[in-house]
């Protein structure tokens, strides 16, 4: 509890400590699952398996756009890449993930034009600067960065751009959620479901969660207090046997989402058949795919792209600890082999990765446990 | 990824309104408006960003309390270089000189 004075209203916050250790029965070990990267991120940050009981266990989702992505996807990118008539523009978040012949910024330092952009309309920009050259952009994210894709594409479209084009990487969270659900090694007694995903998609996709698996989820915002009041919320409902779609965070989250956004996504996207994802494996209807009508931005239509699939390299246990079965340090590669400053797995990579996260966070404050602070 | 920057909207584009001048933190960049259709802001309000576009409106103190959750995260420099990092408008005299090259850059 020593980080606990840095935050806002830290009385508050011992409050919610307290009400957590109360509802907490003894006896049952509790397994709570964060959806998103950003929590996870978060939880690690705040250091608040300090304050938790024992027996309160939180595990890591696969919300981490970065992370889910399988190998095969990045190569596939850094194959349409290899065209010198390319500009490839991706998210700093992608630049040091590795694919099997290195990462983008690898391939960036062997001469390939590899961009990074902060904002999709920026690749819009790049190709309307550069019209001798195919601009493409590497879309990867969640519902909370779908939305821009889309508008980006429908305003390409309007611009009647010839030499930009989305190699669309985006996936759904709700088919992932089923999936944990679904595999049987995963016992979980409820969800602190993801924050800014939910400001797009809102509260009512996550019914089902309630209503046919009986589990509670609390939508969640990033303080550490809202991560404690979500907890106390979820423990409340498992103390009273019931099994709700709660919105902690209200202030921000709208129960119906964001309408524009799911009309814009609605109109240039559609589900794909299925989907391949780190560690998940093939999830059906999991990610999104250009319509038709937008086929000539679509860069899947527009290049060859091998499509080959890559498995992880044989030691990473990225899969594992993506589906929650392993705790990153469990893995044999962990802070020897697979490091931030040399990551072997995407989890490593992203701050929102469980891997990176732990790192950062725990690993290092135990090798250097006095000088470690939680100030930035 | 999944955090949120929060901006100030200074002004919404004459026009068709698609977009904003947005101060973040003393920077000021343009962010797009097409996800706020239903709820449009106007210089003044507050609003959440996730890669140059505005995803949501908010309070003030919401704002502040975001930006603080930010720096408790140890993401203010990342939150600078991604708001920095978004393009202004080609004509506009606020692009600061680093900014390109950060976009064309590493």
């Amino acid at each position: 509890m020593k980080f606990v004075d840095e935050f806002r209203e830290p009385h508050l916050i011992t409050t919610a400590a307290e009400a957590i250790r109360r509802l907490a029965d003894p006896k049952h070990h509790y397994r709570i699952m964060e959806v998103c990267g950003g929590h996870t991120h978060a939880i690690y940050r705040f250091g608040l398996k300090d304050i938790l009981p024992e027996n309160i266990e939180l595990i890591h989702g696969p919300g981490c756009p970065v992370c889910v992505l399988p190998m095969g996807r990045i190569d596939d990118g850094l194959a349409i890449a290899d065209d010198p008539n390319i500009i490839f523009a991706a998210f700093g978040d992608m630049m040091r993930v590795p694919g099997t012949h290195g990462s983008p910024l690898q391939h960036k330092a062997r001469g390939k034009d590899v961009r990074i952009v902060y904002s999709p309309t920026d690749a819009i920009r790049l190709a309307t600067c550069n019209p001798e050259k195919q601009v493409v952009f590497f879309a990867i994210g969640f519902e909370t960065t779908a939305p821009s894709t889309a508008l980006t594409l429908i305003r390409a479209r309007s611009l009647g751009l010839k030499n930009f084009s989305v190699f669309c990487n985006h996936v759904t969270i709700i088919p992932a959620i089923r999936a944990i659900l679904d595999s049987p090694d995963m016992r979980l007694d409820g969800f602190i479901g993801p924050g800014h995903c939910s400001t797009v998609i809102g509260c009512r996709p996550y019914e089902w969660i309630a209503q046919d698996e009986h589990k509670p989820i609390v939508v969640c915002g990033f303080e550490p207090l809202d991560l404690l009041q979500s907890i106390v919320m979820l423990l409340r409902q498992l103390r009273d046997g019931q099994a709700k779609v709660e919105n902690q965070y209200k202030r921000v989250v709208p129960w119906e989402g964001n309408r524009a956004a799911l009309k814009a996504m609605a109109q240039v996207f559609k589900l794909r058949p299925y989907f391949e994802w780190r560690g998940l494996g093939f999830i059906s209807q999991s990610a999104l795919q250009i319509r038709e009508e937008y086929a000539q931005w679509d860069s899947e239509q527009r290049f060859t792209v091998p499509g080959v699939r890559v498995t992880d390299p044989k030691a990473a246990q990225c899969g594992e600890v993506l589906k929650g079965v392993l705790k990153p340090a469990q893995c044999k590669l962990f802070g020897n082999e697979c490091t931030p400053e040399h990551p072997v797995g995407a989890l490593m990579v992203s701050s929102e990765g469980s891997c990176a996260a732990y790192y950062n966070y725990q690993h290092r404050k135990a090798l250097v446990p006095l000088t470690m602070s939680m100030s930035a | 990824m999944c955090l949120a920057i929060p901006g100030k909207i200074i002004e919404v584009a004459s026009g068709d309104r698609s977009t904003a001048l947005v101060d973040v933190v003393g920077v000021r960049r343009r962010v797009d408006l097409g996800l706020l259709q239903e709820d449009s802001p106007v210089p003044g309000d507050w609003v959440l960003i996730h890669v140059g576009f505005a995803m949501s409106k908010i309070s003030e103190a919401e704002a502040l309390d975001q930006m603080h959750t930010l720096s408790l995260l140890g993401e203010t420099e990342a939150v600078l270089e991604e708001v920095t990092g978004y393009s202004v408008d080609d004509a506009s005299e606020e692009r600061k000189p680093g900014a390109e090259s950060r976009v064309a850059g590493a």
